[in-house]
């Protein structure tokens, strides 16, 4: 399964990241699962300390604020192949 | 150079609008056209200036940094760096667990996010524009000593056994638990080209005018209103002495208040301006930013309650005391 976890706490911008990867992923087609981490707990075991984070298949590609969209385009792009 | 906003609000409300001078209305136009331009130009220009020179600093690298440093300077640190650092607020949790997961004790951490919404470089440039390098000063060295003593007093206290069981523990073990084991494709190395500095620079500047130009109205508003419209007596000479009691009734007016940095300083300034003493004011106006129920229902994921209620009491105290003399010394010299 296409997986990608967006690590955060449910603030405005991680929402915002979230709904983005769904749009970038219905435009471009390519099916995934979005999995928001928001546990504080869960957070801390990945190691993560600037959300919102974005793991991508097991690798941290992001942390720190919404990524752009060219950014997100350019992670479900692997998956298309 | 700053007389152009000046310019600005003169034109626009004595000849565009027509009002007449020293009307408590055309006052407060004045008072909020001249002040909100004159911040939006200088946020605009200071953040990204600032943010370019910050880019490569990141919460890691500071986690890193704090690690096994002797305690007091610990303190000192914390403090410094909560006030340099950006990072999100609703990161305040991530933040507070990256640090005790590495083993930095609860007070340099404490130290750190007690300092870093009091502090940071849009309340500063907003503070120099508007009230004076002096003031800034003491603004600065009054947010960093209340971070700074709030985290001394807690490890004292060895207040990190009230924290919830699982950061308690984290703390103990004191290094990196990832249990989920995940490769780290970021670039950590500090060397950045300019580009990256660039967009990081453009971004921060973005996203920190979206998420201050509300509280920057609502600030110069209120500023304005209190400028135009309460008489240059009234807080004169019923507030204008100090009197003991007014620093304590100031704190505790400022806790259900809630207001980002950016926009409680205008406020400031128009406080200071009708007459406030500084202590009081600076008493009211940091109580409002620090004391903030979003901030307190965050940390209590990670505190239980005695925690909580400890650092809210402490802050309390702190801004009293340093309300107190304040307005003490300061009628030993003039500041601003």
């Amino acid at each position: 399964m296409r997986n990608i976890k967006v690590l955060g706490s449910g603030c405005a911008k991680c929402q915002a990241t979230v709904a983005l990867i769904d749009d970038v992923a219905a435009q471009m087609d390519v099916e995934i699962k979005v999995h928001k981490v928001e546990n504080p707990e869960e957070i801390m075991a990945y190691g993560v300390m600037s959300t919102p984070a974005v793991i991508v298949a097991n690798k941290l590609v992001h942390k720190g604020s919404v990524p752009s969209r060219e950014l997100v385009e350019s992670w479900l792009k692997v998956f298309n192949l | 150079m700053l007389q152009i906003f000046t310019y600005f609000a003169d034109w626009l409300v004595y000849d565009l609008l027509g009002l007449a001078p020293s009307t408590k209305l055309a006052d407060a136009l004045h008072f909020f056209i001249e002040d909100s331009s004159k911040i939006f130009a200088l946020l605009f220009v200071v953040i990204y200036v600032i943010a370019l020179l910050r880019a490569s600093l990141n919460v890691e690298a500071v986690r890193d940094y704090l690690a096994g440093k002797n305690r007091f300077l610990g303190y000192l640190l914390g403090s410094i760096f909560g006030a340099i650092t950006p990072f999100c607020s609703c990161s305040s949790i991530p933040v507070f667990l990256g640090f005790t997961s590495a083993g930095i004790p609860l007070g340099i951490t404490m130290a750190f996010l007690i300092t870093s919404p009091l502090v940071n470089e849009v309340a500063v440039l907003l503070l120099i524009s508007l009230l004076g390098w002096q003031f800034t000063l003491v603004y600065i060295a009054v947010g960093m000593l209340v971070g700074m003593t709030a985290g001394l007093f807690l490890d004292q206290i060895n207040a990190q056994r009230w924290l919830q069981s699982f950061a308690a523990k984290a703390l103990q073990q004191g290094h990196q638990q990832t249990f989920h084991a995940i490769e780290n494709e970021l670039d950590t190395s500090p060397k950045m080209r300019f580009n990256e500095r660039h967009q990081f620079a453009k971004q921060e500047t973005i996203d920190i005018f979206k998420r201050v130009w509300k509280w920057v109205f609502i600030g110069v508003g209120l500023g304005a209103a209190l400028h135009g419209f309460v008489p240059d007596n009234w807080i004169e000479s019923n507030l204008g002495d100090g009197q003991w009691w007014s620093v304590p009734a100031a704190v505790l007016l400022g806790i259900p208040l809630y207001s980002n940095a950016t926009g409680v300083i205008p406020v400031m300034e128009s406080l200071i301006l009708k007459g406030l003493p500084i202590g009081t004011t600076l008493a009211f106006c940091m109580s409002t930013v620090a004391a903030s129920f979003p901030e307190f229902i965050l940390l209590k994921q990670v505190m239980q309650w005695r925690l909580l209620a400890t650092v809210f009491i402490i802050l309390l105290v702190s801004f009293t005391v340093v309300g107190w003399l304040l307005n003490i010394f300061s009628s030993f010299f003039f500041i601003n």
